[in-house]
């Protein structure tokens, strides 16, 4: 940009409207949407799935689908009015002065050009050529810090792990020194402790650079840390606004307010109440809105909130569109919080795994995706998995259920007896009695059934139900999960991702399970939605003493929920125990790490370790202990040499370190951890 | 912009007609598939009612007005024992009509099956059954013909079984690729941990999901297959006279082209032409609806 003067607001959107047009109706996705960033301001915008996000990234830069169109309102980007821009200063903005990162680095790179050509590339474009646009690419590599650029350059993206690639998109981002940063969800396919990385690169990188930035994200607790300001959107609309320590902490829209009581948070835990909820649905897209958007779903609504749209209150510095903002906190809870009784006393283990291992040959080497893992887990009990990407919490799930058979040596027992390796060499009763819900429901869920298929196949098969029976229990069923009979008829795909994530729900539990895998049963949804499936395994488990071993990436969704913990660590153990104990410390640098990634909401910044690189190749784990080429506590030679047991620190908890307990229990409290 | 990324946001929760609605209104909207439609629709309608709007019996020979150029009274002229061509073209298509979808139909139904089987069970029997398919696919169809026609004697169902079995290996490929996919996905899994049965998991689970990529499989085979039956009619081993057969018709007045009597064989060759390409219209149309 060559602008001299510069602006005093890097983007001002003023009444904007956007709607996408949709079997022949203009359907409203954006309304009279206004907001300012000031120069080198961090803003972020929050809000679940199918508010608009998304689309006001896209706007800002006219780069819309075929079937959307900017219906009213003003866009100016360093006081240039973007709407009256023709195609080529339109080019010339988007070259210059805008840039965007975007959530999957894996399809924003090129995946036949290598990474230096696509880097050199944005140079040539600026009229910078040959070696003169290499040395610049170097040092935009050097800048995100990436330490070998020179040997990254001649990479293909895919032989880049993601949070590399994601670097790679940053610095293509920032080639150009743009006046405004865009970032679509940046980090939410990425692994916590990556997650962690980029976002301290993004942060240095506020320090370095004059950029504004516009910051997306649905997680609002790295928008905490991110950013200066926040703006919550629903339904195409600023509900609030605000600093973001202000909003979140004293939020003054019932909406917030509402999302902020759906996340797990303190260590809150399954026994200690219920995680609130936000009843309903955001209203669809295009509709007409008559009223506060939220109304619906809000407790605190009258009929003034349902017939009259609230203007945006002006509270000394923030914003928030409802009448009854000076009592949204007074917002009485969608869900009581009345505590499930807690597990009974430990009883004989429903599950007893010993030595259990897994080798793949892959090219010619041996991929050890699970070591020797051993672990027992009672009735009612819930074995929370954590680990990074490509830790073996998977494949673990799988050698469970026999979908994978483990190598010989292992062994599986269900209540006092052994399981075949194979699905297919398990009797009935012992099928049923392990189910599990997967990540995805649309892999999961066959979407030529309709529901009362999938689940009436399921009863039919596992309980071994047929006719009048089969109907009741298939009605019980489906009101235990909360669906009701007119999402019987329906086709998965006419369901939300939360319905259907309970149709699984349900079909797991057709056969009376003793275990139910749950592997990551929430990452694909919205916190609100996330809160009611939470609530709901809970329930279903003190109801059905059911044990879940439950694998996720959200430390504090495992938290919540989990009575134990195993952290695994390129297929090994790195700590077993009691959940409290693994969570409150001592314990592993790798737990250390992990909890040290994780981005929380209330901005108590503790002395943050991360970790280096990347999660070694499980083809060739490092010797000795395989985490020591990350740790950041490692003590000498013996680290890299000798593979320390999993030996018991504590009754129940154990940990594969060499450092003693007491001397680990020494070195932490110096960096006392709280995770969110 | 400096990053580049073509996706966009669909708004998920957009509800929306079902799979089928959606894909009949798409078709309807299609100007390829209703133009290919159509021409079908013609050629079908000919082949069963021809009969009654044909202007002469298409098997009743004329010697006195035979090699007649086309006319006010023989509109297309009539073949070299004097039958009418224009009546003829019109109930020509009856006999291909029937044999070539036949044809794609058997075709489907072993390709579908063969498809399941080797793309479900993978491993040994995919490489047994694949290498065999590929094999039989490596043999063409007119020495097929023969063969079968010196061991069966020349008939429709002849015809029926030598095409369909040649075309079956082709669509147990395309299926065959559509079921590895399908494979993968969690609800496969789930079958198992139901202890279904092979057969359920392949024809109740993952067989109504394989079923765009058979059914564009199959609009184009039945263009092919069209193809094929007037080919071997022509060649003699497929339709028997005395039908009026397009292939056939051709194969008979051929020669005459030579001495000038282009019309014996012009409007059959037309038709077969109009029917391929029509066909191949309605199944673009089709992959076009299923694929947007």
């Amino acid at each position: 940009m060559t602008n001299s003067a510069k602006a005093e607001n890097a983007l001002e959107l003023t009444d904007l409207s956007v709607a996408y047009r949709v079997a022949g109706r203009n359907r409203a996705v954006l309304r009279n949407l206004s907001l300012t960033i000031g120069q080198g301001e961090a803003y972020g915008l929050v809000g679940e799935s199918g508010c608009g996000k998304s689309t006001v990234a896209l706007t800002v830069v006219r780069y819309l689908p075929r079937n959307g169109s900017i219906t009213g309102g003003a866009i100016s980007l360093d006081d240039q009015d973007v709407m009256k821009l023709d195609a080529e200063a339109l080019r010339r903005a988007r070259a210059e002065s805008v840039s965007m990162v975007y959530q999957d680095p894996g399809k924003a790179l090129n995946p036949s050009i290598r990474v230096g050509r696509q880097l050199t590339e944005i140079f040539e474009l600026g009229g910078v050529s040959g070696q003169a646009a290499t040395e610049r690419a170097i040092a935009m590599l050097n800048r995100v810090r990436i330490s070998d650029p020179t040997s990254v350059m001649q990479r293909y993206p895919h032989q880049l792990s993601g949070g590399m690639q994601q670097r790679v998109a940053i610095a293509m981002a920032l080639a150009n020194d743009p006046s405004m940063l865009i970032l679509d969800e940046p980090t939410t396919g990425l692994d916590a402790t990556v997650e962690a990385e980029v976002l301290d690169l993004i942060a240095q990188l506020r320090q370095e650079l004059s950029a504004s930035i516009l910051f997306i994200s649905h997680n609002l607790a790295v928008v905490s840390n991110m950013c200066d300001r926040v703006g919550v959107l629903y339904a195409g609309m600023l509900v609030e606004e605000g600093p973001t320590d202000v909003v979140f902490n004293d939020p003054r829209h019932p909406y917030t307010v509402a999302l902020l009581r759906c996340l797990p948070r303190g260590g809150q835990r399954k026994d200690q109440g219920r995680l609130d909820t936000i009843p309903g649905f955001l209203p669809g897209i295009g509709v007409d809105i008559k009223g506060c958007a939220f109304a619906d779903r809000c407790a605190l609504a009258d009929d003034r909130c349902r017939s009259e749209l609230p203007p945006l209150y002006d509270l000394g510095g923030r914003l928030s569109r409802c009448f009854h903002h000076d009592k949204a906190q007074a917002l009485p809870r969608a869900t009581p919080s009345d505590v499930a009784p807690a597990p009974k006393a430990a009883a004989a283990p429903v599950l007893r795994v010993a030595g259990l291992n897994k080798t793949y040959a892959s090219h010619g080497h041996a991929l050890r995706a699970v070591k020797d893992v051993s672990l027992d887990l009672r009735p009612g009990e819930t074995l929370g998995l954590v680990g990074e990407s490509g830790s073996g919490k998977t494949t673990f799930a799988r050698l469970l259920l026999g979908l994978v058979p483990p190598d010989a040596g292992g062994t599986i027992e269900l209540e006092g007896k052994a399981l075949a390796p194979r699905l297919e060499n398990r009797s009935d009763d012992q099928i049923k009695a392990m189910q599990i819900v997967f990540q995805n429901p649309d892999s999961a869920l066959n979407r030529s059934h309709s529901i009362r298929h999938l689940i009436g196949r399921a009863l039919k098969r596992l309980a071994g139900l047929s006719g009048k029976a089969l109907e009741a229990r298939l009605n019980d069923l489906v009101r235990s999960v909360r669906l009701t009979d007119r999402h019987l008829a329906v086709k998965p795909r006419q369901l939300s991702g939360g319905l259907k994530q309970r149709v699984a729900i349900a079909r797991a539990f057709a056969g009376d399970p003793r275990i139910v895998v749950c592997d990551e049963p929430t990452s694909a949804l919205d916190v609100s939605v996330q809160a009611a499936i939470l609530n709901l395994l809970a329930d279903l488990q003190s109801k059905e003493d059911v044990s879940y071993i439950f694998i996720s990436h959200d430390l504090a969704v495992v938290r919540y929920l989990s009575d134990k913990i195993a952290v695994l660590y390129l297929g090994r153990i790195m700590e077993l125990g009691p959940s409290e104990d693994v969570f409150s410390g001592p314990h592993h640098p790798y737990t250390e790490a992990l909890l040290s990634a994780v981005p929380k909401l209330d901005q108590t910044e503790t002395a943050r370790i991360r970790l280096d690189g990347e999660i070694p190749s499980a083809t060739s784990p490092p010797s000795g202990c395989v985490f020591h080429t990350r740790c950041p506590r490692k003590i000498g030679p013996i680290c890299e040499q000798q593979e320390p047991p999993l030996s018991e620190a504590q009754p129940g908890h154990s940990i594969r370190c060499h450092i003693p307990y007491t001397e680990l229990a020494r070195l932490q409290r110096a960096v006392a951890t709280e995770p969110a | 912009m400096s990053a580049v990324q073509t996706s966009s946001p669909t708004p998920d929760d957009m509800r929306r007609r079902g799979p089928l609605a959606e894909v009949f209104f798409s078709l309807l909207r299609s100007r390829t598939f209703l133009v290919g439609f159509a021409i079908v629709l013609f050629w079908v309608a000919c082949a069963l009612f021809g009969e009654h709007f044909a202007p002469y019996d298409p098997l009743a020979d004329d010697i006195i007005n035979a090699l007649a150029p086309p006319s006010s009274e023989h509109w297309f002229g009539t073949d070299q024992i004097g039958r009418d061509v224009f009546s003829r073209v019109i109930v020509g298509s009856r006999d291909i009509l029937t044999v070539a979808p036949l044809a794609t139909l058997l075709a489907t139904v072993a390709g579908t099956a063969l498809g399941l089987i080797t793309g479900y069970f993978r491993g040994l029997v995919d490489d047994v059954v694949s290498r065999i398919l590929e094999a039989f696919m490596a043999i063409p169809v007119v020495i097929v013909a023969l063969l079968a026609i010196v061991a069966l004697g020349t008939s429709k169902t002849t015809v029926i079984v030598v095409i369909g079995l040649s075309f079956a290996p082709i669509i147990a490929r395309t299926v065959r690729s559509a079921v590895l996919a399908e494979r993968e996905l969690d609800y496969v899994a789930a079958a198992q941990l139901r202890h279904e049965s092979a057969l359920h998991t392949m024809f109740v689970e993952i067989l109504p999901n394989v079923v765009p990529p058979i059914l564009v499989e199959t609009t184009v085979r039945l263009g092919y297959a069209i193809f094929a039956v007037a080919t071997l009619s022509f060649m003699g081993f497929g339709i028997q006279p005395p039908s009026p057969d397009w292939g056939l018709s051709i194969s008979n007045n051929y020669g005459m082209i030579g001495g000038g009597f282009w019309w014996t064989v012009l409007f059959d060759a037309l038709a077969i032409a109009s029917l391929v390409i029509g066909v191949n219209l309605a199944a673009d149309g089709v992959h076009g609806a299923l694929n947007d």
